[in-house]
Formats: structure tokens, sequence, C-alpha cells
């Protein structure tokens, strides 16, 4: 190959460069008259039985398109996206770890994948008991004696704990009025909390970062039904002094709602139950490392202390004394169900194969997690500000506050870090850290990789001060440049529309 | 352990950089008290994994392995080959929700993709990412309509709407201070016509309808739009067996605001229940009410077309106990599987997937109705799935089939107390006449 020809070799970064071209629509793909389906004949009279008046016309812009192009249109796609296997992710508070293959592989079995709930118990008892098994592990990990599976999300399961609390009060005589929570939570608690019914109170937390215990019990009066605790809270701090917190709740007859999106940080080495917690979501796709797939979908399972028990959603699957398993409807306390069928079955599989290739070792993934975020405190500490210098968990909360001086700001920071090959942290959050860079490594990242991360981040930070605008136009490598979101939410375009086309069909 | 990539010597040169002594030293902030080690069996290997999933996964019915009729809002539709596969693939599978819209193009224009098939197939202007699923879908769909229409306090639903959405509307509304009033289907199994007027009042806020109907029978969209529509209310069509999209009526030109429900029909596979694939679409003046995340089209730096998230001031990050809805995480892989499924089929083939279940049911429905003791109890147009009453309790005589290899239905025992001898069948384009024929040979010999 001659010199020049490899010169005029597009480079990533390039507008030439193929990665950055433009993948039309798959709509824009579509040409009349091509198909990518086939399906056999049909095999019975072909019987119209439908009134005319209650049929559409034909679905106007919807595709016409081969196989070949879809495969192609869906690769190319793909590759604009980051990933976990590609490097490492640090969205803290999402825990992106490695998802297990294997895992993908057994939930794809017919007898999960194609199984209906509504089919007889005597040919559901494989569903049944691997549900049962998956609420079992999650018992002795948390160390209270009972698990629903049923939420789709932890958002979702935030709301069926705290509906639970309320059932609980209501049925002793007053659900109460109010949820306490922390300043520092993740935004699902307080809208949970609402959905309940409950006005939200805000806690500030103190100058550690954590909940102060005299604030505490001002705010826990007997209007207080539950006080939301994220545990260790989003800035990675444990809270000390939760079995005081314990007592504070409950000694004015309110529960400890714990928020249980960073369980990764002590599964295996803490149990919930024993922090005097009376309720505990948790998010299978992020401490059971079901697959988060581009936002979804997640699976909150929750679990509770003996009191909440009566209230949980229906169905509960049954062991009975010959060893079958049964869905119990018959539950007359009960808040009733939060969807449909028994939660997202097809992450129960996934999860309980996760914890089953750990087993009694599933310590060592909060082990993992907290040395992996630790050492990148040590590497960024100094560079970077740490408004909360309490001892880290799982992740770690720096600001921006030195890069602001210069006028760059955790954004930019971020966008910058996708020209390193690095997924940004979570940006702005939690709010009580201003211009947060919050980082989450998890405990499937390898020594290379965080040292490979904390050389991108020291150089940022040289880079702020030097080359400042080589940050505020970040990122320079990626498939599209800095996106315009102010522009999308200004002239909003939410759809394609085929050319012409009429309103209301 | 093979997930994690530390070696002892990588720990060792960690710690000394961190300055602890040890990893436990990492953990003393966590009080002696609380800390147990988990009583769990020792660790498996793959092969031990896929031994014991491959033993819970045997003692169940598949769909693929048996004559398979359930619906109840849960169907076994064709996936094509590529969609799982495309799922595989780590960018898709390995990513999370595209805040960061540089690295996430692939995500938020599949996205932008799907939104649009909704919008096609509802005939709406805008449609949302997803949500969890039905059931809750119905539950935000009519909260967007208390929104919209403030200071009222109740909501009609039809009883042809899926028992589980209701219940979970219920579970959802006790603790907001709305009203739920259930109308009554007449005897010909739809939504009761002269009951549904009345119960709408000015304190309506919406009034919401599911077609095809939990009993299979295919309703007049209108007749919930008049009714709500005369009295100031949003109409809310349900549908919980989404292909029925491709040869009904669309919700929009039946006068609809607001259409939602279950769209796992359109190229997710059953789960046996979940994760599955909730929908919603609305009018444009109503879009900024429309809850959970939304892709919108704009520009990079360069001018380059490119998509993002947008109006996440909604969203519970930003809003808190203001937000429209707590949804965060939702099913944004099932809404790629569904966007490439309906990609696929697109105009044509949705279309057929649909005449071919309703074909094929027809023939199921004329051939049980001349089982002796067998009955249809509606007359009405069906589209896929229909009732049958039996001539015995349905739910031991669909347990006997089911031991044999079929899965003739859902009895309606427990959702309608009364109703034992009555079950639900469903019929896709995945039914072929063999089945059908082994189906009525089976009814036929149970008498």
């Amino acid at each position: 190959m001659s010199v020049e020809l490899e010169e005029k070799a597009p480079q990533l970064g390039d507008a030439t460069h193929p990665e950055r071209q433009h993948e039309p629509l798959v709509f824009e793909r579509s040409g009349e008259g091509k198909v990518g389906y086939s399906l056999p004949p049909l095999d019975v009279p072909p019987v119209m039985a439908i009134p005319e008046s209650l049929r559409r016309s034909e679905i106007e812009g919807e595709t016409e398109i081969s196989e070949v192009e879809v495969a192609r249109h869906f690769t190319r796609l793909s590759r604009l996206n980051f990933s976990i296997d590609q490097a490492l992710y640090p969205l803290g508070s999402c825990t992106m770890k490695h998802n297990p293959r294997t895992n993908e592989e057994v939930a794809r079995l017919s007898g999960f994948a194609a199984s209906h709930p509504f089919a007889p118990e005597e040919v559901s008892q494989g569903t049944l008991e691997l549900a049962w098994r998956l609420e079992r592990a999650l018992i002795e990990l948390t160390g209270l004696p009972r698990v629903t599976l049923q939420p789709s999300a932890g958002a979702q399961g935030e709301l069926a704990g705290i509906l639970m609390i309320r059932a609980a009060l209501e049925k002793s005589g007053n659900p109460r009025k109010v949820v306490l929570i922390p300043d520092s939570a993740h935004g699902t608690n307080p809208a949970s909390a609402h959905f309940a019914g409950y006005k939200v109170s805000e806690l500030k937390s103190n100058a550690r970062g954590t909940l102060d215990l005299h604030v505490l019990e001002d705010a826990m009066t007997e209007d207080v039904a539950a006080l939301m605790l994220t545990v260790p809270n989003t800035l990675g701090i444990f809270e000390s002094q939760i079995l005081e917190i314990a007592r504070v709740v409950h000694g004015k007859g309110g529960y400890l709602y714990c928020d249980g999106a960073n369980f990764n940080s002590f599964v295996g080495i803490a149990k919930p139950g024993l922090m005097g917690i009376d309720v505990i979501h948790m998010n299978l796709h992020k401490t059971f490392s079901t697959p988060h797939g581009g936002g979804g979908p997640g699976s909150g399972p929750v679990a509770v202390t003996e009191k909440l028990i009566p209230f949980l959603p229906r169905p509960t699957i049954e062991r009975r004394p010959d060893g079958t398993f049964r869905l119990d409807y018959d539950r007359p306390d009960s808040i009733g169900r939060l969807r449909t069928f028994l939660g997202n079955y097809g992450m129960f599989v996934r999860a309980l194969a996760y914890i089953s290739a750990y087993g009694n070792r599933i310590g060592e993934v909060a082990r993992g997690a907290v040395l992996n975020a630790n050492y990148i405190r040590a590497g960024l500490t100094g560079i970077y500000h740490l408004k909360y210098d309490a001892p880290s968990m799982h992740e770690i909360v720096f600001s921006d506050k030195k890069q602001a001086e210069h006028g760059v700001h955790a954004g930019d920071i971020g966008k910058r870090l996708m020209d390193f090959g690095f997924h940004p942290p979570t940006i702005s959050f939690p709010l009580i850290v201003h211009g947060a860079l919050m980082i989450e490594p998890t405990e499937t990242e390898g020594k290379a990789g965080l040292d490979a991360f904390i050389d991108a981040m020291r150089q940022i930070a040289r880079e702020a001060e030097d080359n400042p605008e080589i940050l505020l136009k970040a990122p320079h490598t990626t498939p599209v440049r800095r996106v315009d979101e102010v522009a999308a939410a200004k002239n909003l375009i939410l759809r394609w529309r085929p050319q012409g086309m009429r309103r209301d069909i | 352990m093979k997930f994690l990539p530390l070696s002892e010597a990588d720990r060792a040169e960690m710690l000394r950089a961190i300055g602890a002594p040890s990893v436990e030293a990492l953990f003393n902030v966590i009080p002696k008290e609380v800390r147990e080690e988990p009583k769990l069996p020792p660790p498996l290997s793959e092969i031990e994994i896929r031994r014991l999933m491959g033993g819970l996964s045997a003692r169940n019915a598949s769909a693929r392995e048996t004559a398979f009729f359930l619906g109840a809002g849960l169907y076994n539709h064709y996936v094509s080959a590529i969609s799982d596969q495309m799922l595989y693939r780590a960018e898709w599978l390995t990513s999370y929700t595209p805040y960061q819209p540089e690295v996430s193009q692939g995500t938020l224009q599949s996205v932008f993709e799907f939104q649009t098939h909704i919008c096609l197939l509802t005939g709406l202007d805008v449609a949302n990412a997803s949500l969890y699923e039905g059931a809750s879908a119905l539950v935000e769909a009519l909260l967007m309509a208390e929104r919209l229409v403030k200071g009222r306090r109740k909501a009609v639903l039809s009883r042809g709407i899926h028992p589980e959405y209701r219940e979970t509307v219920r579970t959802y509304f006790t603790n907001l201070g709305l009203d739920v009033v259930e109308v009554p289907l007449s005897n010909e199994g739809v939504t009761d016509r002269a009951l549904l007027d009345r119960a709408v009042d000015e304190t309506t806020f919406a009034v919401a309808v599911q077609s095809p109907n939990f009993l299979g029978l295919v309703e007049d969209w209108n007749t919930s739009s008049n009714a709500a529509k005369t009295k100031g209310a949003m109409s809310v069509a349900v549908v919980a067996e989404a292909i029925s999209l491709a040869l009904l009526a669309s919700p929009a030109s039946g006068g609809a605001d607001i259409a939602c429900g279950e769209a796992q029909s359109l190229g997710v596979p059953m789960h046996n229940g979940g994760p599955l694939l909730g929908f919603m679409a609305c009018r444009a003046e109503h879009q900024r009410q429309i809850p959970g995340r939304l892709v919108g089209q704009t520009h990079d730096a360069e001018g380059r077309r490119a998509f993002c998230l947008t109006l996440s001031t909604r969203e519970q990050h930003i809003r808190r106990e203001k937000a429209t809805s707590n949804i965060c995480t939702n099913q944004g892989l099932m809404a790629l599987a569904s966007n490439i499924h309906m990609s696929l089929l697109g105009k044509r083939g949705l279309r057929e997937v649909a005449e071919q279940s309703h074909a094929k049911a027809q023939y199921l429905k004329r051939e049980i109705s001349k089982l002796p003791g067998y009955r249809l109890p509606y007359a009405g147009p069906t589209f896929n799935e229909f009732c049958v009453e039996a001539p015995e309790p349905a739910a031991p005589l669909l347990a006997r089939l089911a031991v044999r290899g079929i899965l003739a239905g859902a009895p309606l025992s427990r959702f309608w107390p009364g109703e034992d001898n009555r079950f639900l069948t469903a019929v896709t384009e995945l039914n072929t006449k063999e089945e059908m024929d082994r189906l009525i040979a089976a009814l036929g010999a149970e008498r």
C-alpha cells in the first residue's frame, strides 16, 4: 500500500470515517415491494369475520425492507453505542458490571422463554421452583424473612415497599403522613413516596455527607411513616450509625426503608436485616448483573420484615409440604398487584444463575467493587475536588470545583472522557455536590482498565488548565460531536413522518 | 472467580496505593453486629449452572414443544431469529440509558424508530420509549389523563380490560385520592353502552376501554370516545394484543386521546410473563404530559442529524416528588427487539400475521362450536382469542390436557368467580391446523 493511500484513509474522528456516516432511519431505507419476513401459507380458509367498520386501512409509512438491510441497519446502529464489553463504564449508581453470557443462554431455554404464567401448575413446577429459589437466595443475602419478585424495576420496588408500609400502618389505625428522605437520595425515592400518597420531607445531610442523628431525631415524629435511606448513600458513604438510625425510626413506630441500589457494595458481607432495615428493594440489573439493555428491562425484588409479610403483592409463591410449588392469590391484606403476571421472570433466571456462580463467595463482589473504587479515589485525590472525604465504599463522588476555575465543568470532563475511550461517570448527581462526577467502577474492572481511566482523568485535569478549549468542544472522536439537547427540547421532533401523511389514520 | 479480573499482585499493589492494610480494612465502616457471611452453596461452574437451569426448564410446558393456545394478555407469536441474535450484541445488551448521546446514538435512534412504529400503528402523534408492561402503562395513561383534565377524580374503566390491569390500577390509585368505577360487560360480552354513558359524568377524567377486550371481543373505540368527549374526559384505548393494531381500526381513528397497553406481541418472547413491553401514545397537543423517556431528533455541533433524550424535566431525577411518573429504568432491550421485529414484518407482514391469526382463530372457533356440549357464549366479532364454555369445570380439564402436551387456554374462574366452565383460547400464526385438530380431538375425547 502506498503512503499516499494510507494518508487518505479516513481516521476515526474524521467526518468521512464510516463510523461517522449517517445511518438513515429504518423507514428511510424502505422501498416498495421489499420484504423482510416469510410466513407459511395459510392452512385454513382465509376467513375475515370482522366487519369493515372495525378494520383499518394499510399502515401508512410502515417499512418494506429486506432482512439483509435490517441486519446491516441494526449492526451499524449498534456500533454507535458505548458498552461495558468495550471498556470501563463508570456510570455511578448504575453498577455497570460485566454481564455473564451463560445467563443469557439459560434465560432463553424454552421452559423459561417460551413458557406462560397461566399454564397449569402441573406443567409449571420448574418456573415456580426457580422463582422460589431466587427468593430463598435473596432472603439469605438480606437477612429478611420474605421477598417479592414482582416489581418491574427499582422504582416500582420502592413503590411496593412504601405501599406495604402504608398498608401495615393503616391496618394498625393510622397510615401517617410523611416520608423522610435525605437530600442525597435518588429522585425516584420522593417520586415513589408521592405516588404512595405521602408528603416528602427532605433531610439535610451533615458535613460528612451522611444522615445526622440529631436532624433525624428532630424530624422523626409519629406523623412519619418511614425513612427512605440509601445504604451506602449516593456519595458511596456507609451510614455507620445505621443501628442508631433504626432505633430512632422504630422508636416512633416508623419503618426503615432501604434503597438497595447500592447493595453491590456489601452483598455477602453484611445483612440489611441485621441493620434494623424493614424493607429493601434490590435492582437485579445492578447487583445481580442482569443486562442493562440500553435502558432496561430492570427487575426490583423487595425483601421485607416479618410484620410486612401479609401485605406483599399477590400472588406469592408457596412451597407445599410435599415439595411442590403453587401460587397463592388468596391474600386478603395484600397491597394488590403492581403489574401483570409474576414480574420480569427472564431476569429471575439470570439473577439466580449469577448468584449460583458466586455462591457462598458472593462477598468477593463487594470486596472487588470497594477496592476498585478506593483505588480510583487514591489515584485522583488532590486532582479533583472531593467535597465529602469520608471513607468510600463502591463509588466515589468528585466535583469539578478545581476545573470550574478554568471554565470547565463536569459535563465537559465527561464528554472528554469519551475521547479516551471511556463512558462518562454520572454527571451532576447527587444534587448535594455541585458539579458532581460520580464514579463507580464495579468489581469487574481489572487494574489495567482502572489505571488507564485514572491516567485519562489526570490528563483531562491538566488539559483543563492548559487547553480548556479542547474540553469545551469535546468529544472529538465520537460518531457524532456534541449533541444539541437544548434544540431537541425547543423544537420537538419525536418521530419520523412519511411525506404528506394525513393525521388520524 | 472468573468475573473478577484482579490478580493477587494487583490487589496488593492497589492496597499499597490506597494505603490500606487489607481489603477487609475498607469495610471497617460497617458495624460488626450487622456483618454475617451468607449460608449459600459453594460456587457453581458454567457447566453446573447449565445443568441446574436445564433441569428446571425441562419441567415446564414450553410453547415450542406443545400445542399452545394460551393468551390472556401474553401471546405466542413468531419472532425472527435475527431479532434475538441482535440482542446478544454487547453494544445493545451491555449499555444503559442513553444519558450521553454522543456515545449512545444507536440506542437513541432505535428508540426514535420504535416511537415511530407505535405512532404508525396507533395513528397517534407521539409515543414514548416504552413502559414496563401493559398494566402499569394503563396506570400511567390514566394519571396522564388526570393531569390533562385537572380537578376531576374519577376514572371509568370497562370490565373488559384485563383483570390484572384493573387490579394494578386499584393498587396505584388507592392512595392518590382517585376513584375507579368499573362498567360491566353486556350479555354480548362488550362494554355495556348504556351503563358506560351513565357512569361518565363531569367528575370523570378518563374513560378506558380495551379492544380486543379480555374475552377477545372487538370493541368500537368510538363508543368510549363519544362517552368521554361528551363530558370532557380523555378517551384511553387499551390494547393487550398489539398485533391487532395491524388489522383493527386504530385508536386515533376511533377518537382515542391516549393509547396504551402491551406490545409484547410485536417481537418479544413470552418469558413466562416478563420482561414485556408497555407502550403509550398520545396526541401532539398532550405530548408534554406523556410519562417516561422520550427521544427527540436534533443535531450535533457540526450540524449532523443526531438524537437525544428530551423533555427530561418531566422526570423524577429532576422533578423528584413532582415528577409525572416514578419510572426510571424501562424496557430498552425489548423496545429494540420490537423495533427490529416491526421493521422486518413492516407494512405487509404485520397485516399478514394479524390476518393469519384471525383466520386460524375463526377455524378453531367454528370447530369447537361443533363439539357436543361446547358453546361459544358470545357471538360478536373476535380477533384471535375467544371465550369457550365447556360442559365441565375448565381448570381441571385444561390441566389434564396440559399434561398431554396441549395448552388449550386460560380458565376464567381465577378472574371471574362463577365462570367455572369458561376459558379463553388464543390462536396465532404459529398454530398449525394440525395442532388445532389435535386440540379439537382431545376436547372431543374428554367427553
